[in-house]
């Protein structure tokens, strides 16, 4: 009865719904979306459909008015941001990408740089979603605490952070995005495109990326985003980008995001380092047993017992 | 010192190409995006003169982006206003000549061949062109795509532009939102094919 209720108004059958497994880590979900595993249902026939969700900015669509007007968010999530997750769900359904995470998704295809064709939609639904949280009514202002300082320490001054942003988000000629990011990749990932392979790890660095490209392909943990597609900003402010980075910056930013965020990519970070270090005293573990095996097979040559 | 650029004028009224493209857009098209294409092409231009009286290498590398993208922009659009003309002075007519045979020689018909530009422009991803190319060494018609503000000759020197339709969110957002499918519909409505008739009989007499 409920299913043929939902049936009745078009929405996705829902029997049941999957969340096992919790927090996968990702720096964009907000606290109260911690443990959603989005994209995997249960239909009623047993059947596992992997589903990508149109999720909604955390507060209502006239919430950021005048800055961001209802109408931009109307045609911006309403449309845009639900063609990407519509137009993707079509993509993979019935393939291997079917019951993967979407940011998974979005590495896979990827394809260190020879983009296959879902990534666009895969990217572009995850960007959406990180752009909203990184918004919220009554926003702007200075961080404070220790992200402040990283900010002081990595770019001189919060002005310094503030300049480096907007000229990142106002020189992405063409459709794109700026991003704050926390790089700590101590990895090569192999990457030609890697915009900062040298700079040190554990820092905080302005990145700018075209079209639905995004930082989690450099392997950076992304702290905060604005999009400079020109859809994001052509009705409130028409040409003046300037202008729509300026209000950004003044009157939109959600600080508690991205120190949110900065929480989430230091502990990632830790444990990744802790999980490298670990691998490492195996390694060293096992390479000290087989020396010291040979050292024992060779001292005990007449005794032929203990050998395998 | 090597000329600067200027703004060209537009060969009709802002409203002139309504209800196909509404004159809000026009005017912030020609009178805010060109215009700032042609001013920061003539100041990169400037600071490329300057880099290169002091052979600073570093700096010319530099601003080739700048150059690039502003001068594609101004050479684009320059094209652009021309494909356009207003109802009244032949906007939409379709091709007549040896171009209007060679559409359909080479793509079967005026429909097909627009219906190949309107898929390409829809399914470009961001910002960009979608063309009517001539190659002029092979005498050959095609359709072809370029980003941002590369112009068609980045994707073979001897492609010249016969049509451009420009695809970035700008030219239609304020009428269109997100239905780019919609302008791309609607702009063959104001096509001035005869601009590109003699640009292709120019090359091919």
């Amino acid at each position: 009865m409920a299913a043929s209720a939902a049936a009745a108004i078009g929405s996705p059958l829902k029997c049941g719904l999957i969340s096992s497994q919790g927090f996968s880590g990702s720096t964009r979900s907000f606290q109260w979306r911690k443990n959603e595993k989005r994209n995997v249902r249960k239909g009623c026939r047993g059947v596992i459909t992997a589903k990508i969700d149109l999720r909604p900015p955390p507060y209502s669509l006239d919430a950021l008015e005048p800055h961001m007007s209802r109408e931009t968010f109307e045609y911006h999530w309403g449309k845009h941001h639900r063609a990407y997750v519509d137009n993707l769900n079509k993509q993979i359904v019935g393939t291997e990408l079917d019951t993967k995470t979407l940011e998974d998704i979005i590495l896979l295809t990827y394809n260190k740089g020879d983009l296959l064709p879902p990534f666009n939609n895969a990217a572009q639904v995850w960007n959406h979603d990180f752009f909203w949280e990184s918004m919220k009514p009554g926003g702007g202002g200075k961080p404070s605490g220790e992200l402040l300082e990283l900010i002081n320490r990595d770019f001189g001054s919060f002005e310094g952070f503030v300049n480096e942003f907007k000229a990142a988000a106002a020189t992405q000629f063409g459709s794109g995005w700026a991003w704050l990011v926390y790089k700590a990749n101590r990895l090569d990932v192999g990457n030609a495109v890697n915009p900062r392979p040298s700079d040190e790890d554990k820092k905080l660095v302005v990145v700018k990326s075209p079209n639905a490209v995004n930082p989690l392909v450099w392997d950076y943990s992304p702290l905060l985003t604005i999009d400079v597609w020109e859809h994001a900003y052509y009705l409130d402010f028409q040409n003046r980008r300037p202008d729509y980075i300026s209000t950004f910056m003044e009157k939109l930013v959600s600080w508690d995001a991205v120190n949110f965020r900065l929480e989430a990519a230091k502990a990632r970070a830790a444990e990744r380092e802790e999980e490298e270090e670990r691998k490492k005293t195996e390694y060293e573990d096992n390479q000290a047993d087989l020396d010291a095996r040979e050292m024992y097979l060779e001292s005990s040559d007449a005794d032929d017992s203990e050998a395998d | 010192m090597a000329e600067r650029l200027s703004l060209p004028e537009l060969p009709y009224d802002y409203g002139a190409l309504e209800p196909a493209i509404s004159g809000e857009i026009m005017l912030l098209h020609h009178q805010k995006h060109h215009k700032t294409y042609v001013t920061n092409f003539n100041n990169a231009l400037q600071q490329l003169e300057d880099a290169v009286s002091k052979s600073d290498a570093s700096a010319i590398v530099q601003l080739q982006s700048a150059l690039k993208f502003n001068g594609g922009g101004h050479i684009n659009h320059s094209i652009f206003w021309k494909n356009l003309a207003p109802v009244s002075q032949g906007g939409g007519e379709p091709p007549k000549g040896s171009l209007g045979n060679e559409i359909e020689k080479e793509f079967g018909s005026l429909e097909a061949l627009v219906h190949k530009m309107n898929s390409e422009g829809a399914a470009l991803q961001g910002s960009g062109w979608v063309w009517l190319a001539l190659d002029k060494e092979f005498k050959r018609l095609l359709v072809e795509t370029t980003f941002n503000q590369d112009p068609l000759v980045t994707k073979g020197s001897s492609l010249v532009p016969l049509l451009g339709i420009d695809v970035w969110e700008h030219a239609y957002y304020l009428q269109y939102k997100n239905a780019k499918a919609d302008y791309l519909a609607n702009i063959w409505k104001v096509m001035n094919w005869n601009y590109a008739s003699e640009v292709y009989e120019k090359e091919c007499p």
